[in-house]
């Protein structure tokens, strides 16, 4: 589905992504790890097409397309998410309203229909009660005023309404607290299927106990320096990223 | 007439543009022109041109008096064109303005159906229907194109309910004691420069009475047109709510692309009466001129209403898109007690537009309220300023304002101004301004391309959303129109 | 006789400086913009609500001689602040700086006569900065003291000097035996890293008419920090028009507090220009009045370069037949993207008879700023009010309560802990309550 070949990658001259090689197919959960400021984050960026960063060298094909040429519009439309760190707040402008707008644009640029009002709303009653979300929320602006909580939860929401091939979900636990996690963790489940496929990145291991990812990856310095699979997450967790840049320092010196 | 393709302007500092200033690049699609034969009164400014004028339209003798007095005071006025609006033009030569244009027709159309089929397709192409049967919405319609009303719709059915709904010629001959009793009344002709000139050679418009205890049951609505080249648009609109009465009106405007100049200078006079209530919405889209700022209407405009009796009300809201200059300030005064003003106002700006716009709120009587919401969009090399009076008297007991003025910068050679004067004699009285000055943002953008929205739509959505609360004043028929203009006026400042 | 009149013989008698030009070709080019301006009048869109024709109908006299007046240390004695044994003293008379009285306590801190300092070592700085107020107040007030600025004096803080003493400046009116017109004038430059407090008053002897045209312009200079306090509690039978303009470089601190608590007619002039990058300044200000006093807050604070932060915080009660304007003018130029600067103005009017004009602008021409402004004019909270009497708190206690409340937060602005306490003190008597 998602083949990344050599990507590298940086903003304003300074190189974050040194070269990445990842692949993710149909049905798999992928779970990247790693300290802040390893490259996380501009990864989830570079894949969606955000213009802010340059990308020097290497591939990414999804869905046997050149995902590097697209918009990133035509990247949304291809069957790519990206649930955002931190969500956008457009003042004025109704939850409801943006994604009824995406579902059509969608539809449009894969050459369907668009959804009259009522197909709409059964569909949005349906992932409603999925995500255990309330109408108030969607009549609001868009994330505007909303919590860490129900921002992430709107994430997960708009995920399931767009039924994206890959969902690509950035930091998503973070700022939440348990309950919110196991309540994001829950959507995310049920929409996981053989068709469609997930990358989590993430710091803590801690999500993982809900999502339970097929392979684990450490991002350091803007490598993948180790895979493997969940125990590689816990065995994080237990020694803390030090023990990576300690194993990385042998290797080097060896 | 086709408009030209439009070239980016040169850009020294960076020649790529960012992301958000691409998208203001739109073509104004009411540009053409009705090649249809005008009897015209020469250019100029004189005392022989009003009299020409009054004769025209076969004038009372003291229709003609008031126009002179205007226009003596105009002339002493001459020298001193207001300059304290933040807009900038070179000087009017009123000495070579047509102050009297009406299109030639064969003979004075009885009804709708003899008006000249030129006319009509003029106005069909402007999505404007003169034909009642084909109305679906129940709109009812004055057209004016350049000096005259070419004819009113459904004026009889409206005037089994006692409504009066005719053009400001009609009213002279017709009800000469309602005019009489009213014109002049909320704006007095010496009240500023543009009212003075406008009294003196004011050539039609429309007007309105809505007697005692009728809610009007349709959109009333005036379509206002410039067509003759070198003309000025001069009209006057009158209503009177008579107690407990209500009546909602539209008004909408285009004009051909033209590269000189043009002027309109109306006066708009509302007088509401105990428990009456009046909304008016315009949606002015004059042609704002070319990318580089050439030709476009200069928009010099009078707007005011009075609510005269107690527990009256007031509403304005406007959707400016059009026009090279707006300069207007569409008030209430707020004598009568626990009456309440209102003012909804978008305004957009793009390329080298200047808009000058806001609104005056008096406050005399008790208990009198007042809400101002006022959204600034500015694109290109625009500039966009708010300027808004909330005056309270020393008797107004618990006046109550709440004003809200916020901006949007769409690209950094743009500019948006916050003008509040705020007035407060009475310590009973609580006031409240507000203001926000914000962009769109790349980051807001990139979430809906995201999510598979392209940078158009994006920018039309927050936009939109920017506008909301304006928006939602706005007549149904109108608001969909309204939106589609709000995006088409700033179709490419993105992309 | 006429005020303009005797001012522009006045104008023609003072000897113009033999050694340099400079100084001679400013004045006199401010005097011709004096005499095209004139006095605003209400048509003068700055001066719309604060009338000050009619002040230049008296007779008044300008100071001739700085050495020639009669106020005694004694004098001074119950007027001068508290803490000035710890601080540097500063005196003008009728407009004159006065060295006799003038106490100095800090080493880096200097006062010289401007054409001394012109003529000397300060030349460029001088230059550069002297008059750069009239690029931003177009009118003849601001003209009319630039027009008579011979007389004033050069302040200079040197380079990275931290003064342990703050700097008390007393604009002093004798009007005991004559009507006074005074221009006090000064050029304050605060060198880089260097620290300063600076306190600001004016105090008038004696019941004869007087007007006073008060112009300071700072220049702070890179790194510096400024602390800047204005109290203004004089008669009311006194008028003035305060100029105080800040010319910051780059990565300068000013902070600033305004309190205006009596006078006749009182206008202040406050600009904050920021001319480079991460510049901070916070405008504060408080006023109550009372009786028929006016008082009129202009400020303009002008983002020219980007990145900086500007925060603008004024307060206002008025009681009696006082009026209020609060005018605050926020410019966003091109360049000055990242801008952020806010801008609140809240009034209370406690009487039938006092009114407030208040006009928070912005006028913003960058696209990446964030910029917020609001103000309010409404009555004492009577929530507030009837919540504290429910509480068996008196009527007027409650008042004095709830007006210290909405005060308090301004005064806690004043970093220096005894005017902190000087102004409360003066606010508390005003209450004729004692919150401590």
């Amino acid at each position: 589905m998602l083949k990344i070949q050599n990507l590298q990658a940086g903003i304003e001259g300074r190189t974050i992504l040194k070269g990445i090689n990842l692949e993710i197919k149909a049905g798999e959960v992928h779970a990247i790890m790693g300290p802040n400021g390893s490259g996380k984050s501009t990864l989830a960026s570079v894949i969606a097409g955000k213009t802010d960063y340059e990308v020097t060298e290497g591939r990414i094909e999804f869905m046997g397309k050149d995902l590097l040429d697209m918009l990133p519009e035509k990247r949304a439309g291809e069957g790519l998410f990206l649930g955002f760190q931190y969500p956008v707040e457009i003042p004025g402008l109704s939850t409801t309203n943006f994604i009824k707008t995406a579902v059509n644009e969608l539809r449009k640029y894969r050459g369907e229909e668009p959804l009259d009002a009522v197909a709409f709303l059964r569909l949005m009653k349906e992932k409603m009660a999925l995500m255990d979300i309330q109408q108030p929320l969607l009549s609001r602006s868009l994330n505007e005023g909303f919590s860490g909580g129900e921002k992430k939860r709107n994430e997960i929401f708009q995920m399931a309404m767009l039924q994206p091939k890959l969902a690509i979900l950035d930091e998503t636990d973070s700022g939440l607290d348990i309950d919110a996690i196991r309540i994001v963790a829950n959507g995310v489940n049920k929409l996981r299927s053989k068709d469609n496929a997930v990358l989590l990145i993430t710091h803590y291991q801690r999500l993982l106990d809900f999502i339970i990812p097929d392979f684990v990856h450490v991002l350091y310095n803007g490598r993948i320096v180790k895979s493997g699979t969940k125990e590689l997450a816990l065995e994080l967790e237990l020694k803390g990223y030090d023990f990576i840049k300690n194993d990385l320092n042998i290797a080097e010196t060896v | 007439m086709k408009p030209e393709i439009y070239q980016s302007p040169k850009n020294d500092m960076n020649d790529e543009l960012s992301t958000i200033e691409k998208t203001v690049l739109s073509d104004y699609k009411y540009g053409f022109v009705t090649d249809i034969e005008a009897d015209e009164a020469p250019p100029g400014l004189n005392e022989d041109i009003i009299r020409f004028i009054s004769a025209k339209k076969n004038e009372p003798e003291w229709m003609l008096e008031w126009r002179l007095k205007a226009f003596r005071h105009w002339s002493r006025l001459a020298a001193e064109e207001p300059k304290w609006a933040n807009i900038e033009y070179p000087p009017i030569s009123y000495q070579d303005i047509i102050y009297y244009s009406a299109p030639k027709q064969k003979v004075k159309p009885n009804s709708l159906e003899e008006i000249d089929p030129e006319l009509r397709r003029t106005f069909e192409k402007l999505g404007i229907s003169l034909d009642e049967q084909k109305r679906l919405s129940g709109v009812a319609v004055d057209a004016v194109i350049d000096s005259v009303s070419i004819g009113t719709s459904f004026k009889e059915q409206l005037g089994e309910m006692g409504i009066i709904f005719c053009s400001m010629t009609d009213a002279i001959q017709e009800h000469p004691d309602l005019v009489r009793k009213y014109l002049s009344s909320v704006v007095p002709i010496t009240d500023n420069y543009f009212a003075a000139l406008n009294s003196a050679v004011f050539t039609d418009g429309s007007f309105c009475y809505i007697p005692k205890g009728v809610r009007c049951p349709m959109e009333l609505s005036t379509y206002f047109r410039i067509n003759a080249e070198n003309t000025g648009q001069f009209e006057r609109t009158l209503i009177i709510a008579e107690q407990g009465s209500y009546v909602s009106y539209l008004e909408g405007c285009t004009a051909p692309m033209r590269d000189e100049h043009q002027l309109h200078a109306a006066v708009v006079e509302l007088i509401a009466l105990d428990d009456a209530e009046i909304k008016y919405s315009t949606v002015q889209n004059w042609y704002p001129g070319d990318k580089q700022g050439k030709g476009g209407i200069y928009n010099f405009v009078t707007k005011r209403g009075i609510c005269k009796g107690n527990n009256s009300k007031i509403s304005w809201t406007q959707v400016e898109t059009g026009s090279a200059i707006t300069w207007k300030y569409p008030s209430v005064i707020l004598k009568g007690d626990n009456s309440t003003g209102e003012f909804y106002s978008v305004a957009v700006t793009n390329n080298y537009q200047q808009a000058d716009t806001g609104t005056k709120m008096q406050h005399l009587g008790k208990n009198t309220k007042s809400r101002i919401v006022s959204k600034g969009i500015s694109a290109g090399f625009s500039n966009n300023s708010y300027r808004g009076l909330v005056h309270v008297a020393k008797n107004a007991v618990n006046a109550r304002n709440y004003s809200q003025c916020d901006s949007l910068l769409l690209g950094d050679k743009c500019g948006a101004h916050t003008f509040p004067y705020i007035e407060v004699k009475n310590n009973t009285s609580v006031v409240e301004h507000e203001a926000t000055t914000s962009k769109i943002g790349e980051d807001q953008i990139f979430y809906c391309n995201q999510r598979g929205i392209d940078s158009e739509t994006a920018v039309a959505l927050i936009i939109n959303g920017f506008a909301r609360e304006v928006m939602n004043q706005l007549p149904m028929e109108f608001a969909v129109e309204a939106q589609k203009l709000l995006a088409v006026s700033l179709e490419g400042s993105v992309g | 006789m006429d005020t303009i009149e005797y001012l522009t013989g006045q104008f023609h008698e003072f000897p113009q400086d033999s050694i340099d030009r400079g100084l001679d070709i400013l004045r006199q080019d401010a005097f011709n913009a004096f005499n095209t301006m004139g006095i605003p009048g209400m048509k003068h869109e700055e001066w719309k609500y604060t009338r000050i024709n009619k002040l230049f109908n008296t007779d008044y006299s300008l100071s001739a001689d700085p050495a020639d007046h009669s106020v005694s240390t004694s004098d001074l004695g119950p007027y001068r602040l508290p803490g000035n044994k710890d601080a540097n003293e500063l005196f003008f008379i009728n407009g004159r700086f006065a060295f006799d009285l003038s106490v100095i306590q800090s080493a880096g801190l200097q006062v010289l006569p401007i054409s001394t300092a012109y003529n000397g070592e300060h030349r460029d700085v001088i230059a550069e900065n002297l008059s750069h107020s009239s690029r931003y107040l177009k009118d003849g007030i601001n003209a009319l003291n630039t027009a008579f600025l011979q007389h004033g004096v050069f302040i200079q803080v040197g380079r990275g000097l931290i003064l342990e003493h703050p700097v008390y400046i007393y604009n002093i009116t004798d009007a005991r035996t004559a009507n006074i017109f005074s221009q006090p004038r000064s050029l304050v430059n605060i060198n880089e890293g260097a620290q300063v407090q600076m306190v600001e008053t004016f105090i008038t002897f004696g019941m004869n008419e007087s007007f006073t045209n008060q112009v300071m312009e700072v220049v702070v200079q890179q790194d510096a920090v400024v602390e800047y306090y204005k109290i203004q509690n004089d008669a009311s039978h006194t008028n003035q028009v305060s100029t105080t303009h800040f010319r910051q470089t780059a990565k300068s601190y000013v902070h600033t507090v305004t309190i205006s608590l009596n006078g006749g007619i009182v206008r202040n002039n406050l600009n904050m220009v920021m001319d480079a990058e991460h510049c901070e300044s916070h405008l504060y200000g408080l006023y109550f009045q009372q009786g028929k006093s006016h008082i009129d807050n202009h400020t303009i604070v002008d983002n020219a370069m980007p990145n900086c932060l500007s925060n603008e915080f004024y307060k206002g009660i008025l009681d009696g037949n006082s009026s209020g304007v609060f005018n605050g003018k926020i410019f966003v130029q091109r360049d000055a993207q990242k801008t952020n600067a806010y801008q609140s103005n809240k009034n209370v009017l406690l009487s039938e008879e006092a009114s407030v004009n208040t006009k928070p602008q912005l006028e913003i021409f960058a696209d990446d700023v964030k910029c917020s402004h609001g103000c309010t004019v409404g009555r004492l909270d009577e929530e507030g009010l009837f919540y504290l009497r429910s509480r068996g708190i008196s009527e007027k206690i409650a008042r004095s309560l709830l007006l210290h409340g909405f005060v308090v937060d301004i005064l806690d602005k004043i970093r220096l802990a005894v005017i902190r306490n000087y102004a409360d003190q003066l606010i508390s008597e005003r209450l004729e309550f004692d919150i401590s």
